[in-house]
């Protein structure tokens, strides 16, 4: 409870004695390439294969002669859409960009760079942690999108080209009871996932104390507390927005 | 003129500094000396707000600085100029941007103006040429200048310093003190140095605070520092054996 205490202080202390909007807007676009575009080819080759590897298996479950071709791209869609872009993305959101936040901030600590901030005057957290959870806000949900396209394509190539499924098939399948809420709801979960996991990670890289072996275990701890904090709040938002 | 009054503070249950007070003048290049883990960089951060003290008050120039609200607090600081330990520049910027960074921050310079306020900064502190440098480019001595010339870029009226000869070479330590002195003579400003350097004592120590297991023993002149009469500082200052020669001349 101390520890959440503190959290909330940190989160508190972001959006008081801020500096100018001009100096923010710089920082958030440095930390948009940092966040969003510099992920890009991760997520790209974990969406498309992970996409490739659902199909695959939805298909080899789903062997019946009652159960159109279709189904298989249709499955692959919810899982995708609701759950495999924006939770298992997650994941992976926070090994890549939570770590090297908490790494930065860490590391910024400990060789008095966050307090040669202090001195000059400078909200320190408002300065360096606002823009980092506003551009993964603002990316991670595009990441989100741009994640659930590669995936639905990697099953398309791989059902496509081993001949589980017709092209034909595969696009009716995707567009066979669509509910735009699904979207919705994935978008909602972009949103928070990307506001903890850069908060939390964050947080943990912010006050770090000692060198660079507790630079590594804040790092290690802000993927952790991220991650449980993703699963928590996947759950929460299923039972309250499905 | 910086004044503090009975500054305590303690770290779970452990008693850094008791209750100590004193006056660093303007225009005087201040220093606290005493060994290792005697609490001096703990003083210092008290002084300047980055460890709320548990007890005891700071005037800057007549303004209580421990008890400013916010606000206050970050006008007082936007007076201050500070060298760290390991000179704390920015990683991620070059040496033209972070001695820039104050006065983009702070001020409202116009692009012309930052550049050559900056060449002036760097200048005085004998670096010419380093602008694109990055931090990992440059040598820990060039480190020390870069973050004076960053600490002076904002025109301070307080300028300390947190044991700016640490890994230096004897000969770049003198230069550093050379510099710290004539900024503090050549603009009139309060500074506080953070050393157990007995070369820095003897070389620019305008007035001594020592202190020792969190206590303030002593306080003085480099020129009175030899006679003081106080076991604890004897044992400080004579360790060297220069200075141990000096004292039986």
């Amino acid at each position: 409870m101390k520890g959440f205490g503190r959290y909330m202080i940190f989160l508190g202390s972001l959006v008081v004695r801020r500096e100018s909007l001009g100096t923010y807007y710089k920082l958030v676009l440095e930390e948009c390439i940092l966040v969003g575009v510099k992920s890009l080819f991760l997520f790209a080759l974990v969406s498309t294969f992970i996409g490739a590897v659902t199909t695959v298996q939805t298909a080899y479950n789903l062997v019946s002669p009652l159960v159109p071709n279709y189904i298989i791209s249709n499955v692959v869609r919810e899982m995708t859409i609701l759950e495999l872009a924006p939770t298992i993305m997650a994941l992976i959101f926070a090994g890549k960009v939570g770590s090297s936040m908490s790494g930065n901030l860490g590391t910024m600590r400990i060789t008095e760079q966050i307090d040669a901030l202090e001195v000059m005057g400078i909200n320190a957290t408002s300065y360096l942690v606002l823009p980092k959870i506003i551009a993964s806000i603002l990316m991670y949900p595009m990441l989100v999108i741009f994640s659930g396209a590669c995936a639905l394509g990697g099953g398309y190539l791989v059902g496509t080209l081993t001949g589980i499924i017709s092209p034909t098939d595969y696009i009716y399948g995707l567009r066979y009871a669509f509910n735009e809420y699904t979207v919705t709801f994935a978008l909602t979960k972009a949103l928070v996932f990307g506001f903890l996991i850069s908060s939390i990670s964050c947080f943990k890289g912010y006050y770090t104390k000692g060198g660079a072996f507790e630079v590594g275990v804040a790092s290690t701890e802000a993927v952790t507390t991220s991650v449980m904090a993703v699963l928590i709040a996947d759950y929460l938002l299923a039972q309250l927005l499905l | 003129m910086i004044e503090i009054q009975n500054i305590s503070k303690s770290f779970e249950d452990k008693q850094i500094i008791h209750n100590i007070s004193g006056i660093f003048e303007k225009g005087k290049t201040n220093l606290i000396i005493g060994a290792s883990g005697t609490g001096k960089s703990v003083l210092l951060k008290s002084i300047v707000g980055l460890i709320q003290p548990d007890t005891g008050t700071v005037f800057y120039d007549g303004r209580n600085f421990t008890d400013a609200d916010k606000e206050m607090k970050a006008e007082i600081r936007r007076e201050i100029g500070m060298l760290f330990q390991g000179g704390a520049l920015f990683d991620s910027k070059s040496v033209e941007q972070n001695v820039m960074f104050p006065l983009n921050i702070l001020t409202k310079m116009s692009p012309t103006e930052k550049i050559d306020r900056v060449n002036f900064c760097l200048k005085r502190v004998g670096l010419e040429n380093v602008n694109n440098k990055m931090p990992s480019e440059i040598s820990g001595g060039m480190k020390k200048r870069v973050g004076i010339a960053r600490a002076i870029v904002n025109n301070p009226n307080y300028l300390f310093c947190d044991e700016p000869n640490s890994g230096l070479d004897p000969q770049t330590s003198i230069l550093i003190d050379e510099l710290i002195k004539e900024i503090t003579d050549d603009f009139e400003i309060t500074t506080i140095v953070v050393t157990h350097d007995m070369n820095s004592v003897m070389g620019i120590g305008e007035k001594i605070l020592f202190l020792f297991q969190g206590q303030k023993l002593w306080e003085g002149s480099k020129e009175e520092i030899m006679y003081s009469g106080v076991e604890e500082l004897d044992n400080f200052v004579f360790t060297n054996k220069v200075m141990q020669s000096l004292k039986k001349k």
